[in-house]
C-alpha cells in the first residue's frame, strides 16, 4: 500500500505519476498509444456512454490496436452526450459528441487507424486555469 | 488539411450544410481528397457570426462564410494558400482583423476552475488527480500555513457561497475559526435540489477529490478533525465515486490519522438525504443530519456557533469547496483578478429548457445573460423568440429582455428581483405562459415547504390557488393585489430561505410580464395558448383534408369526421392535450 506520508513524497509521486501519464505519449511505439476518454457521468451513461465504453475496449482489443480506454467526469456538452475525447500520440484531442456505436465504429477505423477526421466534433470554446486555451479543435 | 464546418443549430439554420455540400464536391472536383478534409462539427459558440468554418493546421476562423463562398476558399486558402481576407473575423471593438482563432476573444467567455478536471481525469483514481496538482493545496496549507492565515488567503480571494447565498466563504471560516469548542465539524452541502442544476453532481461525478481536499483544508483552518458530505440518495453514481475516492484518500494517508506527517487528522463520512428541497438550508441539514425532521431552526444561532450535535459547524456548498484547491494553488489574487468587483471567480451555470446547447458552463462572474445564451448556448430552440430565462430555480425569478446585457453576479441578479441560486437557468421562449410558469414553481414550494412556519406552509398554498384561479381565467383585479400583497408578506416574514424567496417566480413574472396576467384577468386570453382551460382547438375547415391523422391519435376520441372529409372536435369531450395539433400535416388545426 502507497502511503504518502510527507509533502516532499506528495511533489515525488506527483512527478512520477506525471511522467507515466507523458509515457503513454512517449512509448517507444508512439503509434501505438492512443487515449481515449470516455465522458461517464450520470447524463452520459444514460444516452449510452457505457456501452460505447465497452465497444471501445473490445473492439480496439479485437481489432490489435492498442490503446488506453479511460473514463471520465461530464464534459459538460450535455446535448450532444455520449462524448468521447480522442487523443493521437503528439496531437491535440479531439472531442466527438452524439457517438454511438456506429460513430465509435467510425472513429476507430478512420481517426485512430488512418489519422482522419471524422463528422461530429465538438470545437473547444473554454479556457483552463493553467494555460489561454489548451490547444485542441 | 481539414476544413471544419460548425454543424450546431444556429450555423445550420443559416445554411451551413449547402456549405459543407459545395466545400465537398469543390475539393472532389480539384481532386484534392488526398489531401483536404471537410469535417462537420458541433457548435462553435459562436453563433452570433455563423456560419464558421476553420482551416486546421493554420487556425484560420472565417465567419459568415455563405455557400457560394466555398469555391473562393478553396481556390485562395486552400490551394494558393492566401486567406479569404472578405471572411475574416474584425474585432467589434477595435476593428482589427484577427485570423487565429486562439486569439480570439470568445474563446475567453469560459474558463474551467471549478470544473477543471471534469471531462480531463479519471474520477476513480486518485493518481490522476495527484498529477493535476492534486492535493498539493493541501499539502501548501499544511506544512507552511496556519490556519489563520489560510482563512485569510480565502477572504482575499473573495470567494462567496456558491450554493445560493452567496455569503463570504472566507469570513464563514473565520466566523467558525474563532469559535472555542472541544469539537468542530466541516459539512459539505451536496444536497441539490434546484430543478434544473446539476453542476453538484458533476462535480461529484467528475472530480469527487477536489471536495476531499477542500474540506481537510477547511477542517485545519477551522480546527475540526470530522467533515461530513449531506448528499441526496438520489445520486446514487456521484455517491459511488466518491466513496470511491474516500477509500483511496484513506489508503494514501490524505485522509485519517497524521496526514503528510504534520500532526493534523480528519476524516469524512457520507450522510444520506431523502431528497427534501429544505435540506439544502444549512439549518434544516444539519437538524436532518442528527435525525430530525428536516426543518430549519432560527438564526442566530448560526451554525458557526452552534450547529451539528450543539457544535460549532460550517457549511459549504459542492461548487464552493471545489474552488478552494485553486486558490492556494494559484493564490487569491489570481482568483480575485476574475470576475467583477464584489463577485470574484467564475460561476458554473446548468443550461436547461428551449436552449440549443443544454449543458454546464462555467464563466467568469460578470458575463451577461445575451453571451450565455445566445453564444455559448447557441439561442433558442427551432429558431423561436427568447421570452425569459429563470435563474435561481424555484426561489428565483424570470429575468426578460431587458435584462440580457446585465452582467451576471450574485448583486447584479437580486437588484433585477432573482437570484444566483444554484445556477440553473431554464430558458424560455415565446411558447411559455408566465403564469404556468410562476403556478409550477409554486406547485413545487408548496409540495416541498416543510410546514414550520405559517406563512410558508398556508401563504404558498394560498398563492398557487390564486395563481391556479387565474390561469383557468376566472381571476380578478383583486385576486392579483392579493397575489403582490401576499407575496410580500410570505418574502418578510418566512424562517427560512424557502419561503422567504418561494414568492419571487410570482412577483418577478408580474412585474416584468403584467400584461399576461391581464390577459390572463380581462380578457380571459392565454396568449402563449398554454393554459388549457383558456384555450380551444378547433378544425380549419378550408385546410382539412380529412386524413384522419388528428382521430386516430386523439386520446379520448373526441374527433369524428368521414375520410377526405372536414372533421369536427367535439368541445365537450376535448382535454386539450394537443395531440392533433401537433399530428396534422395540413395547418388544419387552430388554437385560439
Amino acid at each position: 500500500m502507497k502511503k504518502v506520508k510527507s509533502l516532499d513524497d506528495l511533489k515525488r509521486m506527483k512527478e512520477g505519476l506525471q511522467a507515466n501519464i507523458a509515457l503513454r505519449e512517449k512509448s517507444e511505439h508512439p503509434e501505438a498509444m492512443t487515449q481515449i476518454k470516455v465522458a461517464m457521468a450520470t447524463c452520459g451513461i444514460a444516452s449510452g456512454a457505457k456501452e460505447v465504453m465497452d465497444f471501445f475496449i473490445t473492439n480496439l482489443a479485437k481489432r490489435n490496436i492498442d490503446a488506453i480506454v479511460t473514463q471520465t467526469g461530464c464534459m459538460g456538452y450535455c446535448y450532444a452526450e455520449p462524448t468521447v475525447e480522442v487523443r493521437l500520440p503528439g496531437q491535440d484531442p479531439v472531442v466527438y459528441g452524439d457517438v454511438d456505436v456506429k460513430k465509435a465504429d467510425e472513429i476507430i477505423e478512420k481517426h485512430i487507424k488512418e489519422g482522419e477526421l471524422v463528422d461530429g466534433i465538438i470545437p473547444v470554446n473554454y479556457e483552463t486555469i493553467d494555460k489561454k486555451y489548451s490547444g485542441g479543435i | 488539411m481539414h476544413i471544419l464546418v460548425c454543424g450546431g443549430t444556429g450555423c445550420h439554420a443559416s445554411s451551413s450544410n449547402l456549405l459543407l455540400e459545395n466545400l465537398r464536391e469543390q475539393v472532389a472536383g480539384k481532386d484534392l481528397a488526398g489531401e483536404v478534409q471537410v469535417i462537420a462539427t458541433g457548435c462553435f459558440g459562436f453563433c452570433e457570426k455563423g456560419p464558421i468554418i476553420k482551416i486546421i493546421p493554420d487556425n484560420t476562423f472565417y465567419t459568415q462564410v455563405q455557400p457560394a463562398d466555398a469555391t473562393e476558399i478553396i481556390e485562395e486558402h486552400v490551394i494558393k494558400g492566401r486567406q479569404v481576407g472578405r471572411l475574416l473575423y474584425k474585432d467589434p471593438v477595435n476593428k482589427e482583423v484577427i485570423s487565429d482563432s486562439r486569439k480570439m476573444g470568445f474563446y475567453k467567455k469560459q474558463i474551467r476552475v471549478a470544473l477543471r478536471n471534469c471531462g480531463f481525469i479519471d474520477p476513480e483514481n486518485i493518481d490522476e488527480y495527484i498529477a493535476a496538482d492534486g492535493y498539493s493545496a493541501l499539502g501548501k496549507v499544511l506544512t507552511s500555513m496556519t490556519p489563520e492565515q489560510a482563512t485569510k488567503e480565502i477572504i482575499d480571494s473573495g470567494l462567496r457561497g456558491r450554493g445560493g447565498g452567496g455569503f463570504s466563504t472566507g469570513i464563514k471560516w473565520d466566523i467558525a475559526r474563532k469559535v472555542q469548542a472541544d469539537q468542530k465539524y466541516v459539512v459539505c452541502n451536496a444536497d441539490e435540489g434546484d430543478p434544473g442544476a446539476f453542476m453538484d453532481r458533476s462535480i461529484l461525478e467528475g472530480d469527487p477529490h477536489s471536495v476531499i481536499e477542500a474540506m481537510i483544508i477547511n477542517g485545519y483552518c477551522i480546527g475540526a478533525d470530522w467533515g461530513l458530505v449531506y448528499i441526496r440518495a438520489e445520486y446514487p453514481l456521484a455517491i459511488e465515486r466518491l466513496k470511491t475516492a474516500l477509500g483511496q484518500a484513506r489508503e494514501y494517508g490524505l485522509l485519517g490519522e497524521d496526514i503528510l506527517g504534520t500532526g493534523f487528522n480528519f476524516d469524512i463520512e457520507i450522510r444520506y438525504g431523502a431528497g427534501a428541497f429544505v435540506c439544502g438550508e444549512e439549518t434544516a441539514l444539519i437538524q436532518s443530519m442528527e435525525g430530525h425532521r428536516g426543518e430549519p431552526t432560527f438564526k442566530p444561532p448560526f451554525p458557526a456557533q452552534s450547529g451539528y450535535l450543539g457544535k460549532p459547524t460550517n457549511v459549504n456548498n459542492v461548487e464552493t469547496f471545489a474552488n478552494i484547491p485553486v486558490i492556494f494553488n494559484k493564490g487569491a489574487e489570481w482568483f480575485a483578478s476574475i470576475g467583477t468587483e464584489k463577485s470574484k471567480g467564475t460561476k458554473v451555470f446548468a443550461l436547461a429548457g428551449k436552449i440549443n446547447n443544454v449543458g454546464l458552463i462555467e464563466v467568469p462572474m460578470g458575463t451577461t445573460l445575451r453571451e450565455v445564451i445566445f453564444e455559448i448556448g447557441g439561442g433558442i430552440k427551432d429558431g423561436k423568440k427568447f421570452k425569459a430565462v429563470q435563474t435561481g430555480g424555484p426561489s428565483g425569478g424570470c429575468l426578460t429582455e431587458k435584462h440580457l446585457d446585465t452582467p451576471i453576479d450574485f448583486d447584479n441578479l437580486l437588484a433585477s428581483g432573482s437570484m444566483m441560486g444554484s445556477g440553473g437557468m431554464i430558458v424560455m421562449d415565446e411558447d411559455d405562459c408566465m403564469v404556468s410558469v410562476a403556478r409550477f414553481y409554486l406547485d413545487f414550494t408548496v409540495e416541498e415547504s416543510c410546514g414550520k412556519c405559517t406563512p410558508c406552509r398556508v401563504g404558498n398554498k394560498r398563492l398557487y390557488e390564486l395563481l391556479d384561479v387565474i390561469s383557468k381565467g376566472n381571476g380578478t383585479h383583486k385576486d392579483l393585489d392579493k397575489l403582490r400583497n401576499l407575496g410580500e408578506v410570505i418574502k418578510d416574514t418566512s424562517l427560512c430561505g424557502l419561503g422567504q424567496t418561494s414568492p419571487n417566480p410570482v412577483l418577478s413574472t408580474m412585474d416584468n410580464f403584467w400584461d399576461e396576467y391581464l390577459a390572463h384577468v380581462e380578457d380571459h386570453r392565454c396568449p402563449a395558448g398554454q393554459c388549457k382551460d383558456l384555450i380551444r382547438y378547433e378544425v380549419v375547415a378550408e385546410n382539412c383534408v380529412g386524413c384522419t391523422a388528428c382521430a386516430r391519435n386523439c386520446p379520448v376520441n373526441c374527433i369524428s369526421g368521414e375520410r377526405k372529409e372536414v372533421h369536427f372536435i367535439d368541445q365537450s369531450i376535448c382535454i386539450k392535450c394537443g395531440v392533433c395539433f401537433m399530428k396534422c400535416k395540413f395547418n388544419a388545426i387552430s388554437v385560439s
